[in-house]
Order: C-alpha cells, then sequence, then structure tokens
C-alpha cells in the first residue's frame, strides 16, 4: 500500500515537471505548425538564467524566501525578451512553409542557442540548490518530500487550468481557435495572425523557461541539459496528441505514473518503459489520445 | 553563372589558395625535432564536460607546457618527449561512439597524429578499441572503466594507464564490510549503460562474497542524464538499506546529491560514491558526514605526498585556481605513461618508432602524482594501481576525508588472463 502511494506521489510529481515543459511545446504546434526542436534549449536558458538570477540573489545575501521570485523572473524575462526575438527576427520568415522545413529551421536554432549558451555561461556546472529544501518537507510514511515538489505541482496544475480557461472562456482564446482552424480565413476576418503567432510563441517561450527555472534548484545546470528533456516532451505530447494541452496533461500523467511503477517495481525496464507507452499508443491511435481523425485535404 | 556556380568557385579558389600557402610551409619546418602531437579526447561539451572533460583538458595542457619547458621534476625533466616538443590537438568526446569513431578516423588518417590519449566514456572506449587496432594508432585510454575492453580482446596498440571498474567496486565492498561489521542490507543506484552496469555488478557480486547473508533492498538503474530521481529516491528510501551503492558521475551525481539531501536520503542510509571525489568540493554543503567516498585509486585527496603530486597541484592550482580532481590525475597519468615508454623506447638513440614506443609501453612501470602505476595485466596493456576510500567529515565548514583505508592492486583487481566476475567469485572469502 505504502508502495502504490509512493508510486503515485513520485509519478504525479513527475507528470507536473514534464507537463510544464510539455505544454509549451504541445501549444505552439497546435497554433503554429511548428514543431519546435529548440525548446529544450528554451528550458535551458530558463535554467541558466534562474541560477544566475537567483545565485546571485543569495549571494548578496538577500532574504533566501526571494530566490523563489527571483526563479519567476528569471523564466519572466527569457519569455519576453528570447521569444519575441526568435519568433520575429526567425520563424515570421518561414510561415506557410512546409512542416519539415520549419523542423530543420528549429533544429537549427537548437544547434544556435547550445552554443550561445556556451558562449555565455561557458561548460561549468551552475548550482543554485537552496530554494529546493528552503520549504521544509512532508513526511508520509517512511518517506518524505520535500514542498517545494508540491509547489511544482501546483504550478503545473494552475498552468494547465489557466491554459484552458484561456483558450475556451476568453475572447482571445476564441481568437486562437480560429487561427488554429484556417489561418487564410481568420486572416481575411480581420484577425491579427502574426500578433497571435507573438503571442503564443512568447507564452510556450515562458512555459518551457519555468520548467527550465523551476528543475535548476534539483540539478547542476549544465551544457546540454535541454537535450533530455526535449525527446520526453516529444513522448508526451505524442502521446497525448500534438497540439492538444489536454492531451499533453494526460500524456505527462500516463508518463509519469508508468515510469515512476516501473521504477518502484521494475527498475530494470526503465529505460524503455516511456517509451513502450509511447509505441502502445501509437499503435492504436497514430495521431495520439487526443486528436480526432481528421478527412486529408487535397 | 548562377549564385551556387559563383560559391564554388570562390570556395574552391580559396582553398587551392590555402593549400599552396599550406605546403610551402610545412617543408620549411625544422627537420631536427619534429613535434610530436598528440590526439586528446576528453568532453569539452555535454553534461559530462564542467566535471570530467574539462578538469582533464586542463591537466592536459598544464602537464604538456611543464613537460615542454622541462619543469617537470624528476623521472620526468628532460624536455618534451625524449627531446621532442608535445603538440595537443583537442577533440570533444560528446556525440556517442559513432562520431566518436568518425573523430578518431579523421585524428588519425587527415591531422596525422602520432597518439591518441583519450576517452571518459566506456562506450566510447568499447568503440575505439578496434577502431586503433585497424589503423595501427596507439592509444591510450587514460579514463573509461568498462572492464571488457582487455578482458574480451587483446590489442597491440591500445593501452589503459588507469585500473578499471573492478577496482572501484572490489575496493568499495571492502571497505563497507570494514567500517559496517553488521550490514544487512545495501542498494545501489547506478546509470543504466556499460560504466553503471559494470560497476554495480562488480560491487553486488563481491558483497555476496565477502557477506553472503547481505539483502539487496533495490537496484536502480536510470538512464544517463535523466537528471530527475525523484521516484528513485523514494525506492531507495523505502527499503532502509544501511548502504546505497551509487558510481554515479557528471551531473547525474550532482542532481542525485541535491535531490536526495534535501529528503534526508542520506540521513537513513549510508551513501557510497564510487566516482564522489570530482563533486565533494562543490557539493561540501550537501555531503553529509559519514558519506563514503571514492576517487576511482589514489587520486586527488588520495593521492601520495610525493614531490611530483606537490608539483602537479601546485602547477594545476596555479593556472585555473582550482585543485585537479580524479579525471585531471588520469590525463597527467596517461601522458607520462607515453614519455616514460617513448623515452625508455629512445634509450639515448635515435627518436623511436611507434612499433618501439608500443613494445616499451608494455608491462611499463613507472611514476605520476597518483604513485606507482604497473602495466600488469590485459598482456602488459591494463595498468593495475593501488586503490583508496575514506570517509567524508566537515571540518571547521570544510569538508575532509577521513578514515582512509588502502588497499594493494592484487586485492582489488584480478591477475593476469583472468575475468573480473569469475576473480571476484573465487577469490573474495566471507569475513566473520
Amino acid at each position: 500500500m505504502a508502495t502504490i502511494l509512493a508510486v503515485l506521489i513520485d509519478g504525479i510529481i513527475y507528470a507536473s515537471w514534464l507537463f510544464v515543459i510539455a505544454a509549451g511545446l504541445t501549444m505552439i504546434y497546435g497554433v503554429m505548425r511548428i514543431l519546435n526542436m529548440a525548446h529544450g534549449s528554451l528550458y535551458a536558458l530558463g535554467a541558466y538564467a534562474a541560477a544566475s538570477l537567483a545565485g546571485t540573489w543569495l549571494a548578496r545575501g538577500y532574504p533566501p524566501l526571494g530566490s523563489y521570485a527571483m526563479l519567476v523572473l528569471a523564466a519572466i524575462l527569457v519569455g519576453l525578451v528570447v521569444g519575441p526575438a526568435i519568433e520575429r527576427g526567425l520563424l515570421r520568415f518561414t510561415y506557410g512553409r512546409d512542416e519539415v522545413v520549419l523542423v530543420l529551421v528549429t533544429y537549427a536554432l537548437f544547434l544556435i542557442l547550445e552554443d550561445l549558451v556556451k558562449l555565455v555561461w561557458g561548460v561549468e556546472s551552475y548550482f543554485v540548490s537552496e530554494p529546493y529544501g528552503l520549504l521544509g518537507n512532508v513526511d508520509i510514511g517512511p518517506l518524505s518530500y520535500p514542498v517545494y515538489s508540491g509547489a511544482l505541482v501546483l504550478v503545473a496544475a494552475a498552468a494547465g487550468l489557466g491554459l484552458h480557461l484561456a483558450i475556451r472562456r476568453t475572447r482571445y482564446g476564441k481568437l486562437l481557435t480560429a487561427v488554429i482552424h484556417d489561418r487564410e480565413v481568420s486572416a481575411a476576418l480581420g484577425i491579427d495572425v502574426n500578433r497571435v503567432f507573438l503571442v503564443t510563441f512568447t507564452l510556450g517561450t515562458m512555459l518551457a523557461a519555468v520548467g527550465g527555472a523551476l528543475t535548476a534548484p534539483t540539478v547542476s545546470v549544465v551544457p546540454g541539459m535541454g537535450v533530455e528533456v526535449i525527446v520526453l516532451a516529444f513522448a508526451v505530447v505524442v502521446i497525448g496528441g500534438l497540439g492538444s494541452v489536454g492531451g499533453a496533461a494526460l500524456g505527462a500523467i500516463i508518463v509519469g505514473l508508468v515510469r515512476s511503477a516501473s521504477v518502484h517495481f521494475l527498475p530494470e525496464v526503465e529505460l524503455f518503459s516511456i517509451y513502450l507507452v509511447m509505441a502502445l499508443v501509437l499503435a492504436f491511435r497514430p495521431r495520439g489520445l487526443f486528436v480526432a481523425a481528421e478527412a486529408r485535404k487535397i | 553563372m548562377r549564385p551556387s556556380t559563383w560559391c564554388r568557385l570562390i570556395l574552391s579558389s580559396a582553398l587551392s589558395l590555402a593549400l599552396a600557402a599550406a605546403a610551402p610551409a610545412r617543408a620549411q619546418a625544422p627537420a631536427a625535432a619534429p613535434p610530436f602531437k598528440i590526439g586528446v579526447v576528453t568532453f569539452l561539451s555535454g553534461a559530462a564536460a564542467g566535471p570530467f572533460g574539462v578538469p582533464a583538458r586542463n591537466a592536459a595542457e598544464v602537464v604538456a607546457e611543464a613537460l615542454n619547458g622541462g619543469k617537470v621534476p624528476a623521472p620526468y625533466a628532460q624536455k618534451g618527449l625524449g627531446g621532442r616538443p608535445i603538440e595537443l590537438v583537442f577533440v570533444d568526446e560528446a556525440g556517442g561512439p559513432v562520431v566518436q569513431v568518425t573523430e578518431f578516423r579523421n585524428l588519425v588518417q587527415k591531422q596525422n597524429v602520432d597518439a591518441v590519449i583519450g576517452y571518459i566514456s566506456s562506450g566510447d572506449c568499447l568503440a575505439i578499441a578496434p577502431v586503433a587496432e585497424e589503423l595501427k594508432k596507439l592509444t591510450l585510454f587514460f579514463d573509461c572503466g568498462t572492464p571488457r575492453i582487455f578482458e574480451d580482446a587483446s590489442y597491440r596498440y591500445v593501452f589503459r594507464t588507469a585500473p578499471h571498474a573492478t577496482l572501484d567496486s572490489v575496493a568499495a565492498a571492502l571497505y563497507v564490510t570494514e567500517v559496517k561489521p553488521k550490514l544487512k542490507k545495501i542498494a545501489g543506484i547506478n546509470q543504466n549503460y556499460a560504466w553503471g552496469q559494470d560497476s554495480w555488478n562488480d560491487f553486488e557480486a563481491a558483497m555476496k562474497a565477502l557477506r553472503p547473508d547481505v539483502k539487496v533492498t533495490t537496484s536502480q538503474m536510470p538512464k544517463l542524464f535523466a537528471g530527475q530521481y525523484g521516484a528513485e529516491i523514494s525506492a531507495l528510501m523505502s527499503g532502509s538499506p544501511e548502504v546505497i551503492h551509487s558510481s554515479f558521475w557528471d551531473g547525474d551525481l550532482d542532481a542525485f546529491v541535491l535531490q536526495a539531501s534535501p529528503r534526508g536520503l542520506f540521513k537513513k542510509s549510508t551513501a557510497l560514491l564510487s566516482a564522489g571525489e570530482t563533486a565533494m568540493f562543490k557539493l561540501s554543503g550537501q555531503i553529509p558526514d559519514g558519506t563514503i567516498i571514492g576517487a576511482r585509486g589514489p587520486n586527488g585527496v588520495f593521492a601520495p605526498d610525493s614531490e611530483l603530486n606537490r608539483w602537479f597541484r601546485a602547477a594545476y592550482n596555479d593556472r585555473y585556481t582550482l585543485w585537479p580532481v580524479y579525471p585531471s590525475y588520469r590525463m597527467a597519468q596517461a601522458l607520462l605513461g607515453l614519455k616514460s615508454a617513448y623515452e625508455k623506447a629512445q634509450a639515448g638513440g635515435a627518436a623511436p618508432d611507434q612499433e618501439r614506443i608500443v613494445t616499451a609501453l608494455e608491462g611499463l612501470t613507472y611514476e605520476s602524482p597518483a604513485g606507482t602505476v604497473k602495466m600488469a595485466i590485459g598482456k602488459g596493456h591494463q595498468a593495475v594501481q593501488e586503490a583508496a576510500y575514506g570517509t567524508a567529515k566537515h571540518v571547521g565548514g570544510k569538508l575532509t576525508i577521513v578514515n582512509v583505508k588502502r588497499y594493494p592492486a592484487d586485492k582489488v583487481l584480478p591477475p593476469e588472463g583472468v575475468k573480473s566476475a569469475d576473480w571476484i567469485k573465487s577469490s573474495l572469502k566471507p569475513v566473520k
């Protein structure tokens, strides 16, 4: 029983972490039809910015609780600076091209950003571990979990719910849905598609950066940290269905629980458990769980 | 003319110009002592760069420069390699075995290096060894751990100047049995690839041989560079083992310690970090007293107090304001092994060819900052050294190592011609 509880808790924490990263990826794809290979780099940028900002904050001896504000600020800054820069400076020249071309463009962007990170921060590792333990622990049976992990779950839930409400209940969400369904007709009806794209990409970038910033206290921030994440995030969004935020949530929960169960019961299969689930889902629903079959357009 | 044709024309003319410029330069080089060109392959990017690859590269630079300047203490006072200056060509080890095989061919066939020193990842070593043999190029592995290289094959041109992973695991088991005489339960968390699997298999086998009644609560095998270990830490905690064995290294080690320490894992169980030395200073706040730390041989804090070691630490610290960690020691060890072999082959005569250097290196005994190195097993191609483990203790806010125990090479490594797995089963006897 205690093990089942541990599987659930570990699974949900892991799922929350995955969801924050995958939500931005799937949103950008849903609206802009861009499979953003550079999403992992945006996550890494968030982590680096968080390590630098929160690290400086703590090194100056300011109140440690403020380091949480620094983590969030870092993510917002990365979103507001890097998001528009990439969208206006690069992506807008590629709209309307084939999706495969965009994969290549964002792959190039990924390589550029990886090197940019090394130029700015070097190859040493950065640490900003204080925020992880600062809020204390909660003991559940023989196990002890940091409150920080609970906060991560809340952030993920808030992000998911916020996105859901924003898309379904606001005027802007309706414009967004229109653009998703038909870019050209929306433009003809007077929707500023370019602005929708700019906002979407900035928001997606910010979500990736939030993921990175909140991960920074639990790892050493090193070059290449975004690469591992992008593979996992792709698995999550593919399981859920590309472009669906609800699908990303379900995908993250499935991946989180499967991984956690395999760690507790069958550690030998952990390595491929996630991809086994992905293969199974795709075998029965080739477009993912949440995407309805679509008539082919000629 | 189309733009692409223009581009091609400009490129090709630039290329021919460059070639024309390069040719006379080569002809004018002094014929007396051409540099000995060494390809040095370590991680310069990716998660392994900061804690491993860069300290190794730094050591290569410090040692090669000091050797060229004749500044290294005896027996290495002669300049360069027997008077020939050393030239280093650095290559990034990132990208996996397929990329590395290409890079290796590039080093040998295009850059014409005289020898290659490199490889931190066991996967890369396993892939490079047969290629080095095929290309007949003297190759010294300086760090990678897997025992399989010389146990499953034999090579003429491939050497490893550091002991393999069996030393780390067997010495860990010996240390644990000594300091925890009432041990009942152990667990492990190791990376799911050659190094992690070999480390755990050897440690588990050694523990079972030394203490047949010890139970394994769980053996976690997360993916390399997984980064998030929440579930693994829960699984480790719920079994309440007394000792947790981990051969984690690089950013994974940092992340594991950063995530496990706040959750109190290290208070309930003693962590044994067989490669912990690389992280012990930067994570000194997270590593609690009692953690068992290894440095993969007598490196770093375990190195002997010799003139060579004092020089190495000072020279490294002067240049990088950091202390050398075990990958740095192992890189220095590889370069000094090559120098010893070169000068033995030369023995007062003319510059030796590769065949004579290879023959000289086989079975060689030489000194390194980490003490005496003997190329004793793997038909003279695999180094053996003593092993050392110690326990972390904070003294005045600084992390130090106490209760250091050393094990001679023949107690932690199999003799010539015996496979590690068989040797562990046959030679380690239960302790009372």
